[in-house]
């Protein structure tokens, strides 16, 4: 990618303060994605993640490389050169090269499209889920996630998160049955990238994914403010109109 | 004053002269806006009629621009969807405009059904009014339902798979029916195939010519007004209301404000939150239809939450489904059950506006209700609101009577 922008101080402060409490369970609190669809530089960079990372695997069937180039501000050839790694042309949709057969065979289930999951599961649930994966022995593919328990996605990006352990409390009910909960996660082994520097890679990918479940979003809030500034004038006037026509009845 | 005139309104003075001789345009234009009298004393309450028939134009225009891009297709109805999101310019508008057009239309119309209840516009001479009114209520309820599904995400299947097997507890003829709908043994292609054509055709011709009927009815026996008395009774020589003025131009402009503020907050829905937090466009429609996966919790959009309140609140499914049924129903006899002397309530007493603000309360928990999963307390409550919703209607002959009301004026007031 051409344009990497420097990384925003604002950012680097806001990943400061945010926080990575994890807690196991069926309804685990969420930590906040703070995407901001405004910043070209984090979706482009996370496009460049999801190519590389995400669409081994994952389509997204309604997304074509054509859309990307034009809303990404890239040319045809920057998107050509950088983003299409699966030999697609530039009109078609970013689908995956795993055949869905492989995938039954190989995780039980193919991979779900990623067209418009960050509106189906939310950004934050995405922020969250993929910082919160650890070591699990016990699951086919050695993999387990706090988030989305149980399920067959390998931790893809563990060389740069590092591989995070589970950390169990046992814990006793008030009828005296105890067992062990899983309380937190640790790294255990580092990865390439700091824990800042992960969360905001993270980000960058989750900003994108936000980009790709609903391209319009990027234009339709900056001119919203422009329909809702006429839509003000035209009451106003509208409001004058109605005055002088009813001097006649009051 | 007459005004010397120009050769381009010569002829439009012409071509109009050369129609009304053909046509009636004169003599309608005047009955229905330029000489239509309405009461001066309309508040913000008279703008939801007129912008339910905003609504409904908003509603018929997104709606062909989007036909001609949908595929009513099981197999691709979702990805048709999503290519009017994306690539088809400015389709992501249009698809907002008509997806919060439906939430603004139940909005419109609830609003607009209140300010019946509040000023009695229902109490003759404007019963059909009100039953052509509450035959739209249900057209467009089966309009939204049908449209709801067109997306073909997991509500859309899960939804209509409920719904429809509702008409399953019905004895004997049950069963076949459910299938007579679908169109198969379960919802499929065939079932979206029928849906589609209902949606687009059956059901807005349907709309409109009950909004025409609506509308006539309201033209002959004139508007109620917030006072809730007869403006007909006193006329000038000429046979004009005293207290009512021309619709067009006082009501037109008028309602153009009401426009204005109702375009305000529509336009902010459509581009800072057209999901409204899921309450517009749940997350879970963004999911593809998948008959082999029930999503976690199944739940209607809000506008329909009061009633699927009720049904769950009765352990029977046949009972439920027929108080749900009987909750609409018994509306149709709002005008027979009302027995007050006065129309509006600003002139009944106590026992009225205390029966009416319940009444809200109920329809606004019950709502809420509809839309939560359902745990023990939930169900205890939805039992009580839905006593009190029939409660309301069933006893209002008894209270409205006995309330004691104040003296009606002879002109409106404002």
């Amino acid at each position: 990618m051409k344009r990497i922008a420097p990384r925003s101080t604002l950012t680097a402060v806001l990943l400061l303060i945010s926080g990575t409490a994890l807690a196991a369970g069926a309804k685990v609190p969420l930590d906040q994605a703070q995407t901001d669809l405004g910043n070209m530089a984090s979706i482009q960079r996370g496009a460049a993640l999801y190519v590389n990372y995400c669409q081994g695997c994952h389509s997204a069937e309604y997304m074509l490389y054509s859309r990307l180039a034009e809303d990404l501000e890239l040319t045809e050839e920057q998107v050509e050169r950088n983003l299409i790694l699966t030999g697609a042309k530039i009109g078609e949709p970013m689908v995956s090269t795993m055949d869905p057969a492989d995938a039954t065979v190989w995780f039980g289930a193919p991979a779900p499209d990623l067209s418009v999951i960050a509106r189906s599961r939310g950004v934050d649930w995405l922020y969250t889920y993929l910082r919160s994966f650890y070591v699990d022995p016990n699951r086919p593919i050695g993999w387990n996630n706090t988030v989305l328990a149980n399920a067959s996605m390998p931790h893809v990006l563990w060389q740069l998160q590092g591989i995070q352990e589970p950390v169990f409390e046992t814990q006793t009910d008030e009828t005296g049955v105890s067992k062990e909960v899983l309380v937190d996660l640790k790294l255990a082994t580092p990865g390439a990238q700091t824990e800042a520097e992960y969360d905001r890679t993270i980000r960058d990918l989750v900003t994108y994914l936000e980009y790709q479940s609903e391209p319009a979003k990027l234009k339709r809030e900056s001119m919203g403010v422009w329909v809702l500034l006429y839509l003000a004038l035209f009451t106003f006037l509208a409001y004058l109109l109605k005055l002088e026509f009813w001097r006649d009845v009051h | 004053m007459k005004q010397p005139q120009g050769p381009i309104m010569r002829t439009a003075t012409g071509l109009l002269h050369w129609t009304d001789q053909r046509l009636p345009v004169i003599s309608f234009w005047n009955k229905h806006l330029g000489e239509y009298w309405a009461p001066k004393n309309f508040n913000m309450w008279y703008f939801f009629g007129s912008l339910a028939l905003l609504v409904l134009v908003n509603q018929l225009l997104t709606g062909i621009w989007l036909t001609m891009h949908y595929k009513p297709d099981a197999n691709e109805a979702f990805a048709s969807v999503e290519y009017i999101m994306r690539d088809v310019p400015w389709g992501w508008l249009v698809r907002y405009m008509h997806s919060t057009g439906a939430s603004a239309f139940f909005v419109v119309v609830y609003l607009h059904m209140f300010r019946a209840l509040i000023y009695g516009s229902y109490r003759a001479p404007r019963e059909l009014i009100w039953i052509f009114g509450m035959l739209i209520f249900l057209v467009l309820m089966a309009e939204a339902f049908m449209g709801y599904v067109l997306p073909w995400g997991q509500m859309s299947y899960w939804g209509a798979q409920v719904i429809i097997s509702l008409f399953g507890a019905i004895p004997v003829i049950g069963e076949g029916l459910t299938e007579w709908i679908r169109g198969d043994y379960l919802v499929s292609d065939a079932t979206l195939n029928r849906f589609f054509a209902l949606h687009v055709v059956a059901l807005p011709l349907a709309l409109v010519a009950l909004v025409v009927l609506h509308l006539a009815a309201l033209h002959e026996v004139g508007s109620n007004n917030p006072d809730g008395v007869d403006i007909k009774k006193h006329k000038d020589e000429k046979g004009k209301p005293l207290d009512g003025i021309a619709f067009h131009p006082y009501y037109t402009v008028k309602d153009l404000v009401g426009v204005g503020f109702f375009g305000l907050i529509f336009a902010f829905i459509i581009f800072f939150a057209p999901e409204m937090g899921g309450w517009f466009l749940e997350h879970d429609n963004f999911v593809p239809a998948n008959p082999l996966v029930t999503p976690e919790h199944i739940k209607p959009v809000w506008y329909f939450t009061p009633y699927y309140a009720m049904l769950r609140a009765i352990p029977d499914k046949l009972f439920g489904v027929i108080v749900m049924g009987a909750a609409v129903v018994i509306l149709f006899f709002l005008p027979w059950l009302d027995r007050s002397k006065v129309r509006s309530i600003r002139y009944k007493g106590w026992i009225s506006k205390t029966m009416l603000a319940l009444f809200v309360v109920s329809f606004l928990i019950l709502g809420w209700l509809g839309a939560q999963s359902g745990s023990t307390t939930q169900t205890l409550m939805a039992r009580i609101f839905t006593v009190f919703y029939f409660a309301f209607f069933l006893t209002m002959p008894w209270w409205s009577a006995i309330d004691k009301t104040k003296p009606v004026p002879e002109r409106v007031t404002e």
